[in-house]
C-alpha cells in the first residue's frame, strides 16, 4: 500500500454528513431545497420534480378533510407489551421515544371528519412512529374506525403508509392482520363504503390485510406497495429487479390499483368519489 | 418483600392452571392427553420460568426438521381418501399448496395445506412450501367449493412465508393473502386450522383464519423468521436464537397469548420421531375441533369467527 500513488484529486467541498442523510427538506430525486413553508404550502411535493416527500397523519388530515371537522377517536388507545419485548431497548421504551419524537399514542390517528362536505371516518397511518407498524393499538384503532363507519353508515376512508407487522408484539402483531380483516367484514356487511389510500411504504402485513381490501384503491405517485420490500426479494432470491419493482406505478400497470392520484388531486378526487357512494345510492 | 411468592412458585402455579385449562378444554378430550399431561406434570419439577432460549430454539429446530411429516404425509395417514384438486383457474397450479377432497372419519372434508419438498427437485418445485398468489386463489377456490357443498375445511399451515419475488409482487401477493383471509373468514362451513411446522407470517395466516386454530406441540407461528427478526433488530441474523427468545413463537405462549385454541401433542422427541403416532395424534385433534366447531348454526359460527378475530391484541384505554 505504501508504494502506491495516492492520485485522487482532493475535494474542497463540505464532506458530506456523517450518517449519508441529506436535509429532510433537500429533494432525494433532485436535490431542490426548500423552507417549511414552502413545501407546506405545496402540501410537501416537490415543485421541480414532483417528488411526493412524507406527510406526517396530523398534516395528512389537514389537507384532506375540510376545517374543522376531524374529531379524534382513541386517542389515549395504547399498546401493551405483552411479550415483555427486549431487543436493544425495551419495546416500552420504544413506544415511550416514539410517542416522544411524534406526539402520537401510536401509528395510526383515526376520528370523524368530512371530506368536500362528505361525512366519513378517517384513518391515517403515521411513518415516523415506528416506521408505521401495526401493532395491537393499530389494529384496534383501525378495526374501532370500521364498526363506527358501519355503525354511523358513513364511509370510511384509510390512507397507509406502513412498513408492516410489529415485530415487537410477536405473534399478535400478526393477529391484527386477520383483526383488521374482520374489521372490513363488519364494514362489507354493513354496505359501507371503504376507500384506501397507499401512500409510501405500504407493504408487508398491512398490505396483506385491510390495505388491500378497499372497494376503491388508490396510490400516492412513488409510492413503495409491496407485500416483501426489494432488499428482501434480491437478498432471497438473488433476482435482478425492475428498475420500477413495487412502485406505485408498477403496481397500477399490474392491476393492483384504480388509480395514482397526485397529493394536490388527492382531496377532490375523494370528495368526488364519496359523493358517488353517499348521493347515489338508488339501486337498491 | 418477604410476602411475594418466588418465581419459581409462581411458574408452578401457572403450569398447574394450564394443565387444568388442557384438561377442560373439551377438545383435547379425545386426544390422548393423558401422555401430555403426565409430561406437563412431570415438567413442573422442571420448569422455573418461561419456557427457556433453548426450549424455545428447541421448538424452531424441530419445526424445520428436515424429516419433519409434511401435509401430504399427514393426509396418507389420516384420510381413507383423497383426490387432490388442482390449479388456481386463472393460469397456473402452484404446488407449495395442496388441496383436494378427503375422507376423513367418515367426513367429506376439503383439506388445504402448505406442502414442503423432501429432496431437492420437490423443494424447488414446490418453493420450499412458500406459496405464490396462485397457490392462495387455489386455497380461495378449494374453499369456495367446500362451502357450496357444505364440507368443513381442514387447514395444515407449514410455510416459511409468502413466496418473496418479483413474480409474486407482480402478481399481488399482499392483496391475494388479504382475499384469502377474508374468503376464510367469511365461510358458512366448520374450519379447523393446524399449524404443523413453520406458521410463517402472511404466508402462513392466509390459510389459518378457522373457528379453531390448533398448533402441534413442537410446530412454531410467527411474525418474522428468528433470523428475519434478528437481522432487522439486532442488526445481526446470527443472533436467532435471541430473537427468537424475544418474540415466542412457541406453542406454549401462542396458546397462553389466546392465539390458539389447544396444542396437539406429538410423540416424544418430536413428530418426526414416530409420523404415524403424529398422524394419529393429529387426527384426533383435527376430528374433536370439528366436531366442536360444527355446533351452531352458519350465522352463528360466522359471527363467532369474525369475533374470535377481532378481539386478538393486547392494548389500554
Amino acid at each position: 500500500m505504501a508504494d502506491r500513488l495516492d492520485v485522487s484529486i482532493e475535494d474542497r467541498r463540505e464532506p458530506p454528513p456523517e450518517d449519508g442523510k441529506k436535509h429532510p427538506n433537500t429533494c432525494p430525486r433532485c436535490g431542490s431545497h426548500y423552507r417549511d413553508d414552502e413545501l407546506d404550502a405545496n402540501l410537501r411535493v416537490c415543485k421541480q420534480c414532483d417528488y411526493h416527500y412524507p406527510v406526517r397523519a396530523r398534516d395528512r388530515i389537514a389537507q384532506i378533510a375540510d376545517g374543522g371537522t376531524f374529531v379524534e377517536s382513541d386517542a389515549d388507545l395504547r399498546s401493551a407489551d405483552p411479550l415483555q419485548f427486549f431487543d436493544l431497548k425495551p419495546y416500552s421504551e420504544r413506544i415511550a421515544q416514539a410517542e416522544m419524537a411524534t406526539g402520537l399514542g401510536d401509528a395510526v390517528v383515526a376520528g370523524a371528519a368530512s371530506i368536500e362536505r362528505r361525512a366519513c371516518e378517517l384513518a391515517v397511518m403515521d411513518f415516523a412512529f415506528m416506521g408505521g407498524s401495526m401493532g395491537s393499538a393499530v389494529g384496534e384503532k383501525l378495526a374501532r374506525a370500521a364498526e363506527r363507519a358501519a355503525e354511523r353508515q358513513v364511509p370510511l376512508v384509510a390512507v397507509t403508509a406502513s412498513g408492516g407487522a410489529r415485530m415487537q408484539e410477536g405473534i399478535l402483531s400478526l393477529m391484527q392482520m386477520p383483526k383488521t380483516v374482520a374489521a372490513v367484514d363488519i364494514l362489507r356487511e354493513a354496505r359501507s363504503p371503504f376507500v384506501v389510500v397507499m401512500t409510501h411504504p405500504t407493504t408487508a402485513g398491512v398490505l396483506a390485510s385491510f390495505a388491500s381490501l378497499g372497494d376503491v384503491t388508490v396510490a400516492e405517485p412513488g409510492a413503495l406497495i409491496a407485500f416483501t420490500g426489494p432488499r428482501v426479494v434480491q437478498q432471497t432470491t438473488r433476482e435482478k429487479l425492475p428498475d420500477d419493482f413495487g412502485q406505485a406505478e408498477a403496481n397500477a400497470r399490474f392491476g393492483h390499483l384504480d388509480a395514482i392520484i397526485r397529493r394536490p388531486d388527492l382531496r377532490p378526487y375523494l370528495g368526488r368519489l364519496l359523493s358517488f357512494f353517499v348521493d347515489g345510492r338508488n339501486g337498491r | 418483600m418477604a410476602a411475594e411468592p418466588d418465581q419459581n412458585e409462581i411458574e408452578q402455579l401457572r403450569l398447574r392452571e394450564r394443565i387444568a385449562k388442557l384438561k377442560d378444554v373439551p377438545l383435547l378430550g379425545k386426544v390422548r392427553v393423558s401422555g401430555d399431561l403426565a409430561r406437563l406434570e412431570r415438567d413442573i419439577e422442571r420448569i422455573a420460568a418461561e419456557p427457556t432460549a433453548d426450549e424455545v430454539w428447541h421448538s424452531v429446530d424441530l419445526a424445520r426438521h428436515p424429516d419433519r411429516p409434511y401435509t401430504l404425509d399427514y393426509v396418507e395417514r389420516m384420510c381413507d381418501d383423497f383426490i387432490e384438486l388442482r390449479g388456481d383457474r386463472t393460469f397456473t397450479d402452484d404446488r407449495a399448496i395442496v388441496a383436494g377432497l378427503a375422507r376423513f372419519r367418515g367426513r367429506t372434508v376439503a383439506l388445504i395445506g402448505h406442502q414442503k419438498g423432501r429432496d431437492l427437485q420437490e423443494r424447488q418445485d414446490r418453493s420450499f412450501g412458500m406459496p405464490l398468489p396462485a397457490g392462495y386463489r387455489k386455497a380461495m377456490r378449494v374453499m369456495e367449493l367446500a362451502d357450496r357443498h357444505a364440507f368443513p375445511v381442514i387447514s395444515l399451515v407449514d410455510t416459511p412465508g409468502a413466496y418473496p419475488g418479483v413474480v409474486a409482487e407482480q402478481h399481488g401477493q399482499g392483496g391475494w393473502i388479504a382475499r384469502c383471509q377474508l374468503e376464510m373468514m367469511r365461510l358458512g362451513i366448520p374450519t379447523v386450522a393446524c399449524v404443523i411446522g413453520e406458521g410463517g407470517s402472511g404466508g402462513a395466516v392466509a390459510i389459518a383464519v378457522a373457528d379453531r386454530v390448533l398448533m402441534q406441540e413442537n410446530a412454531i407461528y410467527s411474525v418474522i423468521s428468528p433470523e428475519g427478526c434478528a437481522a432487522i433488530l439486532w442488526r445481526d441474523a446470527s443472533e436467532a436464537k435471541k430473537a427468537a427468545a424475544a418474540f415466542k413463537p412457541d406453542a406454549r405462549h401462542c396458546l397462553d397469548l389466546g392465539v390458539i385454541d389447544a396444542i396437539v401433542p406429538e410423540p416424544e422427541g418430536g413428530a418426526h420421531e414416530d409420523p404415524d403416532a403424529a398422524a394419529g395424534l393429529l387426527a384426533d385433534g383435527l376430528d374433536a375441533a370439528l366436531s366442536d366447531a360444527a355446533e351452531g348454526d352458519v350465522d352463528t359460527r360466522r359471527a363467532a369467527r369474525r369475533l374470535r378475530f377481532r378481539q386478538m391484541g393486547v392494548f389500554t384505554g
